[in-house]
């Protein structure tokens, strides 16, 4: 066992000097009937030994540096500059706790407070926490913060959205009782349906939510009307954050809250987590807003200095009456992105965002020419996903693909079952040219008639 | 007052830590030096943006070159202070040494490069440890099944709260009120609430639960009671068989707070002590980083009768492969996407690991030897409500400084000063000017003597420079009534105060 614990020499000087002799007598206070003596778990290993032994278990997984990797629904195979984890794996950073003490915090206070920053300036909106969990858990806090603000119960949300993300907003309203809507897209094109939004949309409605690029990938220019349409029901927008870089900001179109996944700025996959959960809205909803929030003000010798703010929200304080329960977050992920952002800068994200755009839109080309696939299902321009209608099963289809060393799609049947045999494809600018031709020369064999 | 002076020998504590203090500039403020970036391939013709999505206002965000932007935030850690530039004694936090052999494995390709929805075949690693992570840590909770899911202990909370409720929907029943201690954690009741319960808080009598109070909140409308033990005074709740029985016989669940359980691993599971539902912080009992506020992870432990409610999917093993079942019809759905932080739970096995069954519970044994050694060093300065044993952490009340007009938080501040994090402070509400120490079991008693010198020093230091600390840190005392007053969060908020200064 490696020695984290520098006093088990010293166990019975200590003992004797608080007059104790053994260190069950620390103890005593556990009822008999329930005391253990140990814990049924292997003994302690060497470093080495464990070392060796996670290299086994974790060479079992196909990365994707191994695997040509076409699969997102939500979590992307984006590149991440060296200069992140630079930063990330300082000590001083990630060995400290939430800020609580600012005045030896500054330093995890401002880099808060610039990815604060960034993110308002990405979105437009007036302010941003300091994180949420993830995407899905920071859109059921913006519908648990409209619902609260408006004091009604409707909600609409979009059919075209992933189910996990349904299923935790469907967990965090439960105990309001919401009558949840959902707003079917256009056969043709996968935006959403305006007319039926506008039958939707009553007195009674909290909030309409809407996402862009939406599941699908489509960007969908319809969103730009839904404000006028949600009339005084709060709008809250779903976003890829990366595609902000080349898109309009959510309130030039009249958000009043942005949501979304910030995992694609600077965050490794890591099998799902740790992510990044993305909350901006307008400045007159603050004080209802849930998370940290990071503050500019001043040291008693005049001094910049950075603070939480506005904690008479926050669980700690308020107990039962809090805007939310969220305590830790993901702070370290938050600073990942501002080291991310700052170092590709404006026109970095805007090439990366491009490229993401153009490769995808070659790569569904490529597919459509494919006898038997349909690339992409829907019309009108992408981000950096799209669905592809298959001649074949999408699960047989991926198993064939990985025999080929790659990773397909996400299958879409499951949760929409008018799609048929019809997965979500994601490029992202890790996908080189050898990668789409893989693909492309995989399909081919398994194109209609093969 | 005279208190004894503090140690002069070689555990004294000295005033010579000076933490960084730069004048540093927000990055948007930094002049923009950059050529073209060469990250990606570049090659890329340009798309058609449907013209009402395409973006018009160009992004203001910084053009530095990357020796500016490394340097920029070199400096940022060096004025942030964690476990590895000192002791970090803040109470309820286990503010324990992240070893670094853990860091090193959730950052190789094989933990950081896969994608949750990879076909299982190519995830037999990741579910391999999430499956033997969950079992040591049914082991270690006495519990029958473990859910990863959840990422913080509010989390975990939160799912908890979300099973109690379907549990007694399940049994046809509408409870809707969760009872708390008033030494609970604030997230307790902001979980319950969120989760749709009432709260229902009781006192304590003697640092531990009223049990006559407890009796007369029990009712059929009990859906659990959430319990942190040992609780946030560092006492171990000796009445807990009876509390547990008191609440099972109501029909209710109790729910296990496992942000205290450094102090009980290998001496009593929180399973055979009577909880149905345990959360476990793998950020403060397992070693992984706090990362200055997160991420961390929240499993939540069950008991096998509230294992159908768990989230989905569940991690399994047959026939020598590990997958994901989905197909739980009473599980609560799902409370985050994906399966869990993986690059913190890959953290918390590998420490498991290291440390094994044996090395668990050596470490309980000393973290609340070094928190009991600490006390009895620090009563006779500092007031110590309630007698007897503490387990990881004790309470220590800053009353008696009150009459130097020095209070709780100026010792905290000062406490910095002498190169250390502060404890945590005004907390639990039940104790006037409440210091809550957790040493955890990594710190060494040459270290845990300087604190405690610490302490005793800043009693008889002059109260002037006590109160106006800290003083060796980036920045003096910050103004955050200012703060909250102003609200300037973000660089165009304060752009634009400055430009409203400016105008004549």
């Amino acid at each position: 066992m490696v020695d984290y614990i520098p006093n088990l020499e010293k166990k019975e000087e200590m003992l004797r000097e608080i007059g104790l002799k053994r260190i069950e007598e620390l103890f005593a206070d556990i009822p008999k009937k329930v005391a253990i003596d140990k814990l049924n778990l292997p003994s302690g290993k060497s470093e080495m030994c464990v070392k060796n032994e996670l290299k086994k278990i974790l060479g079992k997984n196909r990365t994707s540096d191994d695997v040509a990797c076409f699969i997102g629904a939500g979590m992307y195979n984006h590149y991440i500059p060296s200069t992140v984890k630079a930063i990330t794996g300082r000590a001083e950073f990630y060995t400290s706790y939430t800020p609580y003490q600012p005045e030896t915090s500054q330093g995890m206070l401002q880099a808060l407070f610039e990815y604060q920053s960034m993110i308002a300036e990405l979105t437009g909106m007036d302010v941003a926490n300091a994180s949420m969990y993830d995407g899905s858990t920071a859109l059921a806090e913006a519908v648990l913060l409209a619902v609260r603000h408006t004091g009604k119960k409707n909600v609409v949300i979009p059919h075209a959205l992933h189910w996990e993300k349904k299923s935790v907003l469907l967990n965090y309203t439960k105990r309001y009782g919401l009558n949840i809507k959902e707003i079917s897209y256009n056969a043709n094109d996968g935006k959403i349906n305006l007319r039926q939004l506008k039958e939707m949309v009553d007195e009674e409605t909290a909030c309409v939510y809407v996402e862009n690029p939406n599941f699908f990938g489509v960007l969908d220019d319809n969103i730009v009307d839904v404000r006028e349409i949600a009339k005084n029901a709060l709008f809250v927008i779903g976003v890829n954050p990366l595609s902000l870089a080349i898109l309009h900001s959510p309130r030039e179109y009249g958000a009043d809250i942005v949501v979304g996944e910030g995992q694609a700025l600077g965050n490794p996959m890591s099998f799902g987590g740790p992510t990044l959960g993305i909350f901006a809205c307008k400045e007159e909803f603050v004080r209802k807003m849930p998370g940290r929030l990071i503050g500019l003000t001043k040291d008693s010798s005049g001094r910049r200095a950075f603070c939480m703010v506005l904690q008479t929200r926050e669980q700690h304080i308020r107990r039962e009456k809090a805007t939310s329960n969220i305590c830790s977050n993901e702070a370290l992920c938050a600073v990942a992105t501002a080291v991310y952002m700052s170092t590709l800068g404006r026109d970095g994200l805007e090439e990366v965002a491009r490229i993401n755009m153009w490769k995808a839109k070659k790569l569904s080309e490529e597919i459509n020419k494919i006898n038997g696939f349909k690339a992409p299902l829907f019309d009108g321009p992408h981000f950096n996903e799209f669905v592809v209608k298959l001649p074949i099963e999408p699960t047989t289809l991926n198993k064939k693909l990985l025999n080929e060393g790659i990773q397909g799609g996400y299958p879409l049947k499951k949760d929409f079952l008018e799609l048929g045999n019809s997965m979500l494809f994601a490029v992202t600018e890790k996908c080189t040219d050898e990668d789409a031709n893989k693909l492309i020369t995989a399909l081919k064999k398994m194109g209609v008639g093969k | 007052m005279s208190a004894p002076s503090g140690d002069t020998g070689k555990n004294a504590a000295t005033l010579d830590y000076h933490q960084a203090r730069y004048n540093i500039p927000l990055i948007f403020e930094l002049h923009s030096g950059k050529k073209k970036a060469l990250f990606f391939d570049g090659k890329y013709e340009p798309c058609i943006i449907p013209e009402k999505l395409a973006r018009t206002k160009p992004l203001e965000l910084p053009q530095l070159s990357e020796l500016d932007v490394i340097r920029h935030y070199t400096k940022l850690s060096q004025m942030n202070y964690g476990v590895d530039t000192g002791f970090y004694p803040l109470g309820s936090c286990t503010m324990k040494y992240n070893p670094k052999i853990c860091e090193e494995i959730a950052s190789l390709p094989q933990t950081e490069n896969v994608h949750p929805y990879q076909d299982e075949k190519t995830i037999q690693g990741s579910l391999q440890i999430m499956y033997e992570l969950q079992k040591a840590l049914c082991e270690i909770g006495g519990v029958d099944v473990v859910s990863l899911q959840p990422s913080a202990g509010a989390h975990g909370e939160f799912t908890g709260m979300l099973i109690v409720n379907a549990y007694h929907e399940n049994n046809g029943e509408n409870r809707k009120e969760i009872i708390l201690p008033d030494t609970a954690h604030g997230t307790n009741p902001a979980s319950a609430a969120m989760a749709g319960f009432d709260i229902i808080e009781i006192p304590s009598n003697n640092g531990q639960v009223d049990i006559e109070a407890l009796k007369s909140a029990l009712s059929k409308n009990t859906a659990a009671l959430m319990l942190t033990n040992p609780n946030t005074l560092g006492i171990f709740e000796e009445k807990i068989i009876e509390i547990a029985e008191l609440v099972h016989q109501k029909g209710a669940l109790l729910y296990y707070d496992g942000a205290n359980l450094n102090g009980m691993m290998g001496k009593a599971r929180p399973g055979d002590l009577g909880f149905d539902i345990v959360h476990f912080n793998l950020h403060k009992t397992f070693a992984t980083p706090h990362g200055g506020g997160g991420p961390g992870a929240g499993p939540v432990g069950v008991k096998s009768k509230l294992e159908k409610f768990l989230p989905i999917p569940s991690v399994e093993f047959k026939n020598g492969e590990y997958y994901l079942e989905y197909n739980h019809p009473h599980s609560i759905g799902k409370v985050k996407s994906f399966y869990g932080n993986f690059g913190v739970l890959v953290k918390a096995y590998v420490y498991l690991k290291l440390m094994g069954g044996d090395g668990l519970k050596e470490a309980s044994e000393i973290a609340v030897l070094n928190s009991n050694y600490m006390k009895e060093k620090l009563k006779i300065y500092y007031d110590v409500p309630f007698d007897g044993l503490r387990k990881h952490e004790f309470v220590l009340s800053g009353t008696k400084l009150k009459e130097k007009g020095i209070r709780t938080l100026d010792v905290a501040k000062r406490l910095l000063d002498y190169g250390f994090h502060a404890p945590t402070i005004y907390f639990p509400h039940l104790v006037d000017e409440a210091l809550m120490i957790e040493p955890t079991e990594t710190e060494s008693k040459e270290e845990m003597d300087r604190f405690i010198d610490a302490l005793i020093k800043i009693q008889n230091e002059d109260p002037s420079i006590v109160k106006s600390a800290p003083h060796n840190t980036s920045v003096e005392r910050v103004d955050e009534i200012g703060a909250a007053k102003e609200q300037i969060l973000t660089w165009r908020m304060l752009k634009e105060k400055i430009n409203r200064t400016e105008q004549p």
